[in-house]
C-alpha cells in the first residue's frame, strides 16, 4: 500500500495527463464519427440498397483486429507522412465507431411508430421538422445506446494506439510491459477502465436528460 | 427509386474499387513478399495464431457456458447482479493489460498468452448466455414445468435451443476478439502473426506491416462468416424469428 | 373428479392468498374459476399441479392424493393450457403437441396417430401443420395448438389459465364454441380461470365466484344468474344478468316452452339460424337484420319455424324474469 502511495505521488499528474490526452482523442472521434455516422443512418432509412452495404461494410470494419488495422494504415498514411502519431489512430476510431452508430440510429429512426409519422406528414410537418421534432427525440435512447458503445469501444482501443505514437493510457501499459512495471500496467489498465466506466456514466446522464419523459421507459 | 439504386451500387463499388486499389498498390510495393520469402516463418506464425485462437476459445467455452447456466439458475439467481457487475467491469479492463499482468503471474511465453486470452473471452461468453437464458419467456418455463418436464429436460430442451442464438453470438464475438487481441500475444513472448506487425511498426518496415496484419485481417472476418454461417445451421428454425427480434 | 378440502395457501403471517376452500369438480365437468384480479383463481389453479405449494388442507385428484404423486409425475397427468399458449419456439407444431406424449416414452407411430386425431378435432389439416413453427401460425392457431397439446396424453384432468384471454373477441367466441365441441368428445374434468363473466357462464358448467381467496358462491352459471347468494355475487354479475342469461338457454329451450313461430314467407331477406344456437346470437342476429324474423333450421338443416324479437321477449317473461322475480322477492 505504501509502495503504491509513493508510485501515485509521483507518477499522478502524468497520470491525469495521460488520461486527458486519452479522453481527448476519443471525444474528438466520437464528434466525427456523430456528424457522419447520424446524417447517414438517417439517410439510410430512405434507401434500403445503400443501408444493406454500409452497414455490411461497417460490420465488416468492426471485424478488424485493431492493431492489425494500425498495421495497415500506417503504410497508407505514409503517404502522407503521417504514418505514426495522432491522426491514423484519430481515423481508426472513426472507423469502429461508424457501426454502432449508425446501426442504432438507422433502426431506431426505422422503427419510429408509422401511425406517428403519419400523424407527422398529417398535420404538415415537413421532413426537416418531423425528424428533429418527432423521429430524433423518439429514437434518442437507441441512438445514445450506440454512442455509448462506441466510446467504451474506443476507449479499449484507444489503448493500442499507444503503439503507433498516439499517446493516452497505452503508453503507461506499454512502458509497464518493457521495464517490467506492474505499477504502471495496473495504474494505467484502473484508469484506462475508470475512464470507460465514468464515460459511460456521464453519457447516460445526457440521455436520461435529454430523452423526454414521455418516453424515458 | 433508381438514383437511390444508384447511390447503393456505386457505394458498393467505391469501397470494392478502393479493396482492389489497396491491394493493387500493395502489391506493386512488394509489401506482401515476405509471406513468399518467408514461407517458413510466416506458417509457424500462423500456426501459432490459430492455436492461440483456439486453444484459449475452447477453454473459454468450456467454462463460460456452464457458468452461464449454473448462474441462471433458481440457487443462484441472487449472485447474478454481483456476476454480471464484475463481468461488466472485467470488460471494461484493456486486453493488452491482461496480457501484461498475465507476465507477473506465469512468465513469458505460449501458456500466458493462452491463459490470457482464454481470461479475456470468459466475459462475452459467459455475458451472452445469462443474457440469453434470461431473456426467455417465462411463460415458456412455466408451459414446460405445468406439463411435468423435469429440470434438466428443459434446460436442453426450451431453454439452451432458444438461448442457443444469443450464446452462438457470445462465441462470434469471443473468438472474432481474439483472433485480434492474439495479435497481441507478442507482447507477452507468446508469437503468432502479431510478431510480424510489432516488428514492421518497430522497424518502420510496411512489408511485415502488410504481411502480418492482413492475414490476421482476413482470418477474423473469416471467423466472423464462418461462425455465421453456424449459428444458422445450429439455431433452431423457430427460434431464429424470435432472436432476430 | 378433483376434490379441494380446507385448501389454504398462506404466503406469510398477513397474506393469506387462498382461505379454506372445500368444493368438488365433478366427472367431465367445467368449473371456472371466476373473479376479480388478485382473487387467488390463479394461484388455486396453480396449486392444483403443484405449481404452487399447498399450506394447508389437501386437493385429490381422482381419488389420490396430489401430494402422494412426485411433482413431475402429477404434472404428466393434468393437461395445463395457459393463456400466452406457452408454445416453444424451437419446437415445431408436431414437437410441441407431442412434448408430454414423448416424456412419456410413446413409440412415434402412437404420437403420429395421436398427433393426426388431435389436429383434426380442432379442424387443421395434421400434413400442413406437422412441421410448421408455432410463429408461422395465427394468434387463433397458436391457441388451439395449446389447446390440444394439453389434452395429448389423454390426462383425465385439464387446468386452463385464461387460455383464450389474449384471443380478440370474433375469434375467442369461435374458440370457445370449437372447444365446447371438443369437450362433448372428450369429457375431460376441467378447471378453468377466467375473469370475463360472459365466458364463465358459457363455458361453466358450474362457477365458483372467488373474492379475496373465499367461495362467495358455487352453483351452476343460471342459479348464480337466477339466485345470487350476496350482494357481491348479484353486484359482480350486473344489472344486465337477464340479458347474460338469455346465452344459457337454446332455440330448442324455448322451442320446448312456448314453440317456434310459422315462417312468413312474405318477409324478405330473412337469416337461418341453428336450433342449437343461444338465444343471445338468436337477437343479436334479429337487431341486425331488416326483417322480423329468423328461420330456424334444424341439425340437418330442415326449415322448423321462424323466431321473432316478441317470442323471445314472451320466453323471457316465462323462464327468465320468472325465476328472477322469484328470487328477488325471496
Amino acid at each position: 500500500m505504501e509502495e503504491w502511495l509513493r508510485f501515485l505521488e509521483i507518477n499522478a499528474p502524468r497520470i491525469l495527463e495521460l488520461t486527458l490526452d486519452h479522453a481527448i482523442l476519443v471525444t474528438l472521434a466520437i464528434i466525427v464519427a456523430l456528424l457522419i455516422g447520424v446524417p447517414l443512418g438517417i439517410y439510410l432509412t430512405t434507401n434500403e440498397y445503400l443501408a444493406g452495404t454500409v452497414l455490411q461494410v461497417a460490420s465488416v470494419t468492426l471485424t478488424i483486429p485493431s492493431i492489425a488495422l494500425f498495421g495497415v494504415m500506417i503504410p497508407i498514411f505514409s503517404i502522407i507522412n503521417q504514418g505514426i502519431g495522432f491522426l491514423p489512430a484519430f481515423v481508426a476510431l472513426v472507423l469502429y465507431s461508424q457501426l454502432p452508430i449508425i446501426r442504432n440510429t438507422y433502426t431506431a429512426i426505422k422503427n419510429v411508430n408509422p401511425e406517428m409519422r403519419d400523424a407527422a406528414i398529417g398535420m404538415g410537418m415537413k421532413t426537416s421538422q418531423r425528424l428533429l421534432r418527432v423521429e430524433i427525440p423518439n429514437a434518442l435512447p437507441v441512438i445514445m445506446a450506440g454512442v455509448r458503445t462506441a466510446v467504451v469501444l474506443n476507449i479499449g482501443i484507444g489503448v493500442i494506439a499507444a503503439y503507433i505514437g498516439a499517446g493516452g493510457l497505452g503508453v503507461l501499459i506499454t512502458q509497464g510491459i518493457s521495464r517490467g512495471d506492474n505499477y504502471l500496467i495496473i495504474s494505467g489498465s484502473l484508469a484506462v477502465a475508470l475512464l470507460a466506466i465514468i464515460a459511460d456514466a456521464i453519457l447516460l446522464f445526457i440521455q436520461k436528460r435529454f430523452t423526454t419523459k414521455g418516453i424515458a421507459n | 427509386m433508381n438514383t437511390k439504386k444508384l447511390i447503393g451500387n456505386s457505394f458498393r463499388f467505391f469501397i470494392y474499387g478502393m479493396v482492389l486499389l489497396f491491394f493493387i498498390w500493395a502489391i506493386k510495393n512488394q509489401y506482401f513478399s515476405y509471406i513468399f520469402s518467408e514461407t517458413g516463418t510466416f506458417f509457424v506464425l500462423l500456426r501459432q495464431h490459430l492455436e492461440l485462437v483456439l486453444v484459449s476459445s475452447i477453454f473459454a467455452i468450456l467454462i463460460a457456458v456452464p457458468a452461464g447456466i449454473l448462474i441462471t439458475r433458481p440457487k443462484f439467481r441472487k449472485a447474478e447482479w454481483l456476476v454480471t457487475n464484475i463481468v461488466n467491469f472485467g470488460q471494461t479492463i484493456p486486453s493488452l493489460a491482461v496480457l501484461a499482468l498475465m507476465i507477473s503471474v506465469l512468465g513469458i511465453g505460449f501458456q500466458t498468452a493462452v491463459f490470457a486470452l482464454f481470461i479475456y473471452s470468459i466475459l462475452p461468453i459467459f455475458r451472452n448466455t445469462v443474457a440469453g437464458l434470461d431473456t426467455i419467456d417465462k411463460n415458456l418455463i412455466d408451459a414446460a414445468k405445468g406439463m411435468g418436464m423435469k429440470p434438466h429436460q428443459i434446460l436442453f430442451r426450451i431453454e439452451l435451443p432458444n438461448a442457443a442464438y444469443s450464446i452462438l453470438a457470445g462465441i462470434r464475438t469471443a473468438v472474432v476478439l481474439n483472433i485480434g487481441t492474439a495479435a497481441l500475444a507478442y507482447v507477452v513472448g507468446g508469437g503468432g502473426l502479431g510478431v510480424w506487425i510489432f516488428t514492421g511498426i518497430q522497424l518502420f518496415d510496411n512489408g511485415f506491416l502488410i504481411s502480418g496484419a492482413i492475414p490476421v485481417t482476413l482470418m477474423a472476418i473469416l471467423a466472423d462468416y464462418l461462425l455465421r454461417k453456424l449459428e444458422y445451421v445450429l439455431v433452431p428454425k423457430g427460434s431464429r424469428r424470435v432472436a432476430k427480434a | 373428479m378433483i376434490t379441494f378440502n380446507h385448501v389454504t395457501k398462506r404466503y406469510n403471517e398477513e397474506k393469506t392468498a387462498v382461505k379454506d376452500l372445500n368444493f368438488t369438480v365433478e366427472k367431465g365437468n367445467i368449473v371456472v374459476l371466476l373473479g376479480p384480479s388478485g382473487c387467488g383463481k390463479t394461484t388455486l389453479l396453480r396449486m392444483v399441479n403443484r405449481l404452487e405449494s399447498i399450506s394447508e388442507g389437501n386437493i385429490v385428484i381422482n381419488e389420490q392424493d396430489s401430494m402422494d404423486l412426485n411433482a413431475i409425475e402429477l404434472r404428466r397427468k393434468v393437461g395445463y393450457v395457459i393463456q400466452s399458449n406457452g408454445l416453444f419456439p424451437n419446437m415445431t407444431i408436431e414437437e410441441n403437441v407431442m412434448i408430454v406424449p414423448d416424456l412419456l416414452g410413446w413409440t412415434k407411430k402412437e404420437k403420429r396417430e395421436r398427433f393426426d386425431y388431435l389436429m383434426k378435432l380442432i379442424g387443421l389439416d395434421p400434413k400442413i401443420y406437422r412441421k410448421r413453427f408455432p410463429h408461422e401460425l395465427s394468434g387463433g392457431q397458436q391457441q388451439r395448438i395449446g389447446v390440444v397439446r394439453a389434452l395429448a396424453a389423454d390426462p383425465p384432468v385439464m387446468l386452463m389459465d385464461e387460455p383464450f384471454g389474449a384471443l380478440d373477441p370474433i375469434i375467442r367466441e369461435k374458440i370457445q364454441d370449437e372447444f365446447l365441441q371438443i369437450q362433448r368428445e372428450v369429457k375431460k374434468t376441467i378447471l378453468f380461470v377466467s375473469h370475463d363473466i360472459d365466458e364463465a357462464i358459457k363455458m361453466g358448467d358450474k362457477i365458483v365466484l372467488l373474492r379475496d381467496g373465499e367461495i362467495m358462491q358455487y352453483d351452476t352459471p343460471s342459479e348464480m344468474l337466477t339466485h345470487p347468494k350476496n350482494e357481491f355475487v348479484s353486484q359482480f354479475f350486473g344489472k344486465d344478468r337477464a340479458i347474460k342469461s338469455l346465452s344459457l338457454h337454446t332455440v330448442k329451450n324455448l322451442q320446448e316452452v312456448i314453440g317456434l313461430a310459422h315462417i312468413d314467407d312474405a318477409i324478405e331477406d330473412t337469416k337461418t339460424i341453428n336450433v342449437n344456437q343461444d338465444l343471445r346470437n338468436t337477437i343479436s342476429m334479429l337487431l341486425n337484420q331488416e326483417a322480423d324474423q329468423v328461420i330456424v333450421t334444424d341439425d340437418q338443416g330442415e326449415r322448423i319455424g321462424s323466431i321473432t324479437i316478441d317470442l323471445v321477449q314472451k320466453y323471457l317473461h316465462f323462464e327468465i324474469k320468472g325465476k328472477l322475480s322469484v328470487s328477488q322477492e325471496g
